[in-house]
This record gives structure tokens, sequence and C-alpha cells, in this order.
């Protein structure tokens, strides 16, 4: 890996507590979110982040950011040790790490004006002194994302889904950061509206010289918009490199029949397609599979899946990395069963 | 596919909504068919109106607030005027219908089983028992592990693609003519999407069940439509072929519709660059306030006639089915059958230079 990382996560775990409650209080499994995530975003990339829901792809982007404690592995930001960061630290490191939600109905504060929603990053972080600069601040963030600073004085609920998630961005922005995380920051707009904001992002990506994480279950979206793409399958990364190669020559099963499922708009392809069509569903997260966690849905399942959990090799394009025993067999021999992890799902 | 008499047959459907604003229309004058076996879909973002005209075919728009007006044949019944006794039977043994949210649609309390035969008794004088093995056989059909056990289980105890089967499963009970998917496969993952979309298809050509699949996802309309239907400010902007509508539209909207989607095929550049979205500025209309002329004017880049602002564009035909088919169409449009030789119809005033230049 080159030199230039910006976030790294080694190992990373997010493992929460699941079951008992009431009157039992010790808890009755263990629900793997994340489960040993090891990845890297370079420095002014946009690393695209895919997988269906529940595979933990907004669990790790709130790990890299310390908004959910990881329970196990490190997460590095330039350099320093985000799992060890002291209040201040902390603090500082939030600042240059800004976050675009899903959804700007509910990510918006309704009783403070855009003005005031998108300067409060300006007054915690002591970014302008005085009232004036602020607001000044304020109008050239706005414009940034383009929206008219006349806007300033105006609530959430005047604004449309996209215009607001334009003030979620500018409040992002309004830290000055180096790292921009986008959890599904489309999929609650419109299409047309997806587009305004895509390219947004892009543009603001180079003018800014953003490092981007763009998290999405939108395989069409991420190919547009990512350098490289990580893709997610229960808890883990299970095959990441450079986006064309990813987005059209994968390696690891799993995100084969993930992109042979996206619908494409052209009648006569999708006419021609062979959809790999998976049967069942994704395994619970408290009940990972042991070996290799896509093995009950994979149609080429073979001897050493069930045990041996498969590591990240190279397969593929020229930084191309998949978590496939395909490839040769590589990985961690199972076996104990810890909590959480089935033997035979 | 038996072709023939159309399914539903659907005349200038309105409708108006009282809302605090003032009155809000809707769905604008939509006209369209369905066939036996076919797929129509009709498209359109959040707001166009395409949920709307569907619900008010099956009379679920409150009567208070919506004024439904316009003609609704199904099977050769008016829906619009039809007895309320009348309506209760013909809905899920004549329509069956599928909603965006198998979270909600289905009833938290009550069993699998309970919510199948409850249907299948409805419209039919059938035993308990024998509801109950009809219901664990749909239950086989539309693909669930262990059917007979699934009757017994509530619906937080399946998953999300699962519930959806359960709701296909309820709206397939009474073997209807036609089948609505509002948004059927919106919330799910797109694998679990996929295993839905071959569901539907399978027991669509098993049955000849029409099919209107009401979505905003184009890739979708692809790979299942036999027709689009292309809906914005509650008119129908566009409708034809999928082939005809997808590769070479012919309205503005509908081609700023498809530059707004990132393309997974769109070419590469040399420098392994992908090309800007062409985004659509601006915002729909709203129903309360609709332009007087094109709907599309306030958004439109081409705006190439001065009767755009002024003057409503009808919809009208931009091209005749590719040589070779039959000209299998009437002039009303309606369904013959066989797909093919459909007229390409557009209300834009322009359409020069979109005639056989398809898209990139």
């Amino acid at each position: 890996m080159s030199e230039d990382v910006l976030v790294s996560a080694r190992g990373l775990e997010v493992h929460f507590p699941v079951g008992g409650g009431g009157f039992r209080r010790a808890p009755a499994g263990v629900l793997r979110a994340v489960d040993g995530v090891d990845l890297d975003v370079l420095r002014g990339e946009t690393l695209g982040l895919v997988g269906e829901s529940g595979c933990g792809k907004s669990t790790l982007g709130n790990a890299l950011l310390r908004l959910v404690p990881p329970t196990g592995g490190t997460v590095t930001f330039d350099g320093t040790d985000v799992t060890a960061l002291d209040r201040r630290g902390l603090k500082e490191m939030r600042r240059r790490a800004g976050m675009v939600f899903q959804d700007p109905f509910a990510s918006l504060d309704p009783r403070r004006t855009v003005a005031q929603t998108v300067s409060e990053p300006l007054e915690v972080h002591g970014l302008r002194s005085g009232k004036r600069e602020r607001a000044a601040r304020v109008g050239e963030l706005l414009e940034l994302v383009g929206l008219d600073p006349a806007v300033a004085g105006r609530y959430p609920h005047e604004f449309s889904g996209g215009q607001r998630q334009r003030v979620g961005i500018a409040r992002a922005l309004a830290g000055e950061p180096d790292f921009l995380v986008c959890d599904e920051a489309i999929a609650s707009l419109d299409v047309s509206v997806q587009a305004q904001v895509l390219n947004l992002l892009r543009r603001l990506q180079r003018q800014l010289g953003l490092t981007l994480l763009f998290i999405s279950h939108d395989l069409s979206a991420v190919r547009h918009i990512s350098d490289r793409i990580a893709v997610m399958y229960l808890g883990r990364v299970v095959e990441v490199g450079p986006a064309a190669a990813v987005g059209s020559a994968p390696e690891m099963p799993y995100t084969q029949a993930l992109l042979s499922a996206v619908p494409l708009p052209h009648p006569a392809q999708e006419r021609a397609r062979q959809r790999i069509v998976l049967t069942g569903d994704v395994p619970s997260p408290s009940a990972v599979p042991s070996g290799c966690r896509f093995r009950t849905r994979c149609p080429y399942v073979f001897e050493p899946c069930d045990d041996v959990d498969p590591a990240l090799q190279p397969a593929g394009a020229p930084g191309q990395l998949a978590a496939c025993h395909l490839h040769g067999v590589v990985g961690t021999p199972v076996t104990a069963t810890p909590e959480g992890v089935t033997a035979d799902p | 596919m038996t072709a023939g008499e159309p399914v539903l047959e659907v005349e200038d459907l309105r409708v108006r909504l009282r809302t605090p604003r003032g009155p809000a229309d809707v769905v604008n004058g939509l006209s369209y068919t369905v066939g036996a076996g076919e797929t129509v879909a009709v498209v359109g973002e959040s707001g166009s109106g395409k949920s709307v005209s569907v619900l008010a075919l099956l009379g679920l728009l409150p009567a208070r607030v919506a004024t439904v007006t316009g003609r609704a044949l199904l099977q050769g019944e008016d829906l619009l005027t039809m007895a309320p006794d009348r309506l209760r039977q013909v809905r899920g043994a004549g329509a069956g219908m599928v909603f965006q949210d198998p979270m909600t649609s289905l009833n938290p309390v009550l069993t699998i089983g309970r919510q199948l035969v409850e249907g299948i008794r409805a419209h039919g004088d059938v035993s308990k028992a024998d509801a109950r093995s009809r219901a664990a056989e749909l239950l086989r059909e539309v693909g669930l592990p262990d059917p007979e056990g699934a009757l017994d289980r509530y619906p937080h105890e399946l998953s999300g693609g699962m519930r959806q089967r359960v709701v296909i499963a309820i709206a397939l009970s009474n073997s209807p003519s036609l089948l609505i998917a509002d948004e059927a496969t919106t919330a799910l993952d797109v694998t679990v999407q996929a295993q839905i979309i071959d569901l539907i298809e399978g027991l669509q050509d098993e049955h000849g069940t029409g099919v209107i699949w009401i979505t905003h996802d184009l890739g979708v309309v692809a790979g299942i439509a036999d027709r689009v239907l292309v809906m914005y400010g509650g008119r129908c902007v566009e409708d034809g072929t999928v082939d005809d509508v997808l590769e070479r539209p012919a309205h503005p909207y509908t081609r700023g519709l498809l530059g707004s989607l990132p393309d997974l095929a769109a070419p590469v550049g040399p420098d392994g660059e992908v090309p800007e979205l062409t985004a659509i500025p601006g915002l729909p209309p709203p129903p309360t306030d609709l332009p007087q002329g094109c709907v599309f004017w306030p958004r439109c880049p081409v705006r190439a006639d001065p009767r755009c602002e002024t003057e409503q564009p009808p919809l009208a035909v931009v091209s005749r089915a590719p040589a070779g088919g039959p000209a299998g169409a009437t002039a009303s449009g309606a369904y013959t059958g066989d797909g093919a030789g459909l007229p390409h119809r557009a209300a834009t005033w322009c359409t020069e230079g979109v005639d056989g230049g398809s898209r990139g």
C-alpha cells in the first residue's frame, strides 16, 4: 500500500451484546457488526464502501470516527491512534473529519436556522471569532454547496430533500475537514436530485482536496464517484480495489453476484444478461458462519471454505484484493468457534 | 401469453385532492391498457402521481379528500363507478396489490397463516383446513423455505425479502388477473430484489397475470417491463415500448432522468474517468401549482418552442414501430397483444433531432 494513508483500520471489530435485557442481565449473544476489518483510505481519494443492509458498513464508518467505540483492533487517523485519543485530541480529530448523514430530514435540527446549524462547528472549534465573520463564512459555505447565501435565515422545513442535504454538506465542511464520511448521503433523494448531489460531492472533493468515504448500497453510484471500491459482507471487507476493476471484473463471488444483480437501464443488455441469483438471505451477524462467511450462499463453495477464514489477498488487477480461496487458500484456520460464530449455520 | 382482451383499460384518469393549500391535481388525464401477461412500468419521481393513480383505481383514496374521474375497466367492469360491495370482491380476486414496505403491510400481531387464510376465505367458500393447505402451497410457490412452519410464524421472524414474498403470496392468493406492484422491491437489497423480480416474472408466465410495476428505478424497468409510461407532474409525458423509451427517449424529462442515472455500463474515459452526470436542475412542480404549458418547462434545458411556456403539449406519436413489425396498435394506443408495433408517444413540443438518435 502507498505511504500516503490518511485513515487506516487494522483488525477493527465492533461487537454489540444482544438479547438478554429485561430481568436477565447477561447478554445472550454477540452481534458482530464489524468483524476484523483491514482498510486503508488514501489521502485525496474517494473510497466507495458498498454492501447490503446489515453488512456493517455504517458501523464501520462510525467506528472510523469513533462515533461508536471499537471493541477490538486499531484505527489511525493521519498517523495517530484514534482509539487512544483524549477528549481534546478527539475534538480536533472530529474537526478534521466531517460526516454527512442519510436522512436530511432527521439530521438537521428543525428549530434552528440554516445559519445556526452551519455556524455551530465554527463556534465549537473556534474557527471564526465574531458574529460577522462567522456569518460571512456561513455565506461562503452555502455558496460552496450551491445554495443562495440569502437562505441562511430559513428553517429546514422550507427546503426540499436535496437542498437539506446540501445544508448537511455545508455543515460537514464548516470545520475545514480533510476527511468526509458520506453515509448513504443520496439514498433518500429522488433520482434527478441524487445526480445533483453526486456531482456536487465530486466537485467539492476535487476543489478542496478532500478524502471521501462514500458509503452506499447503490453500486452504480459508488462506481460513479469512487476511485477505489471496498465491498463489505457480514462485517468484513471481502474485496477492495480500483473502481474500474471491482466495478467490472470482481474477483470475489459475492461482488460478482452483487454486480450482476444491479439493474441496468438498457433493455437489450438486461435481456441478454445472465444473473447470478443468490439463494437465501444474509446470515445474521450474531450467527456468522465459520470459515468463509459467504460460504452458505456461495455458488463455488469447496472444501477449505468450511474451516479456513479467508484473508484478503492479491487477485485480478494491480491493487485489487479479494478474500476468497479461489485465489489460493490463505487465511486463518478455524480451530475454536468464538461466541456469535456458528460452525454449521 | 394470451393475446386479446386487455385486463385493464384506464381512460382519462384524473385525481384531485383537497389539501390545506388548495386543490391539488395529482393525476391529470392518464390513459393506458394492460394486457394479459404484460408488464407495464409506471416510472416517475416522488410526487409524480404514480402511486396515487393506482390507489385511485382500487378505491383506496379517502372519498372525503379525493375526487376521481375517468374510466378504469378491469375485465370490462368500471372500477370507478363500482358499488363498494363489488369493489371489495374485486380487490384481491380481480386485482392484487403489493406495497413498498413489507414491514408495514403485514399485521405484526397475526401469524402469516392467519393473514393468508383471511384473504383466501374472504373470496371463496373454503373450509379452514383447505384454506390452510392452499396457504402453504402459495408460500411454497413464492419460494419460502419450510412453508408449513412459516404459517405459524409472525412477520417479525422473517427477513425483509421473505416478508415481501409473503405479501406477494397474499396478493396472488386469489389468482388475480392484475397485479399491482407499488415500489415492491425498493426497500430490498439488490440481490433480494433480483430474487423477487425473478419470482414475479415466473408467476406471471405461469398464470398470465397482467402487471403494473410502479417504480422510480429505470434499471428495474429495463429488466421487466414490456411497456413504460413516464409520469411527471401527474401527466404521462412519454410512453412506448421499453426499448423505445429507454434507448430512444423523446421527452427532455425522460432524457434528463436517464442522464441523472449513474450507469455501471457507461464507457469509461482513457484516464479511467467517469463522465459527469447530467443532473436536472431544480425540483418537480407542486401539484397545487402546475405550470400552464409543458409541465417540465420550468426545469427544461431545451425549451425549443415558443409554445412550451403557454400551451400544454398533447401526447403525440413521435415514431412508429420500426419497419417489419406490423402496425398492431390502434390510434388510441390500445395494446394488441404482441408488444411490438406500439406507438412511441411523448408530450413535448421539442422532438426535433430526437427521432432516430439514440443515446450514447
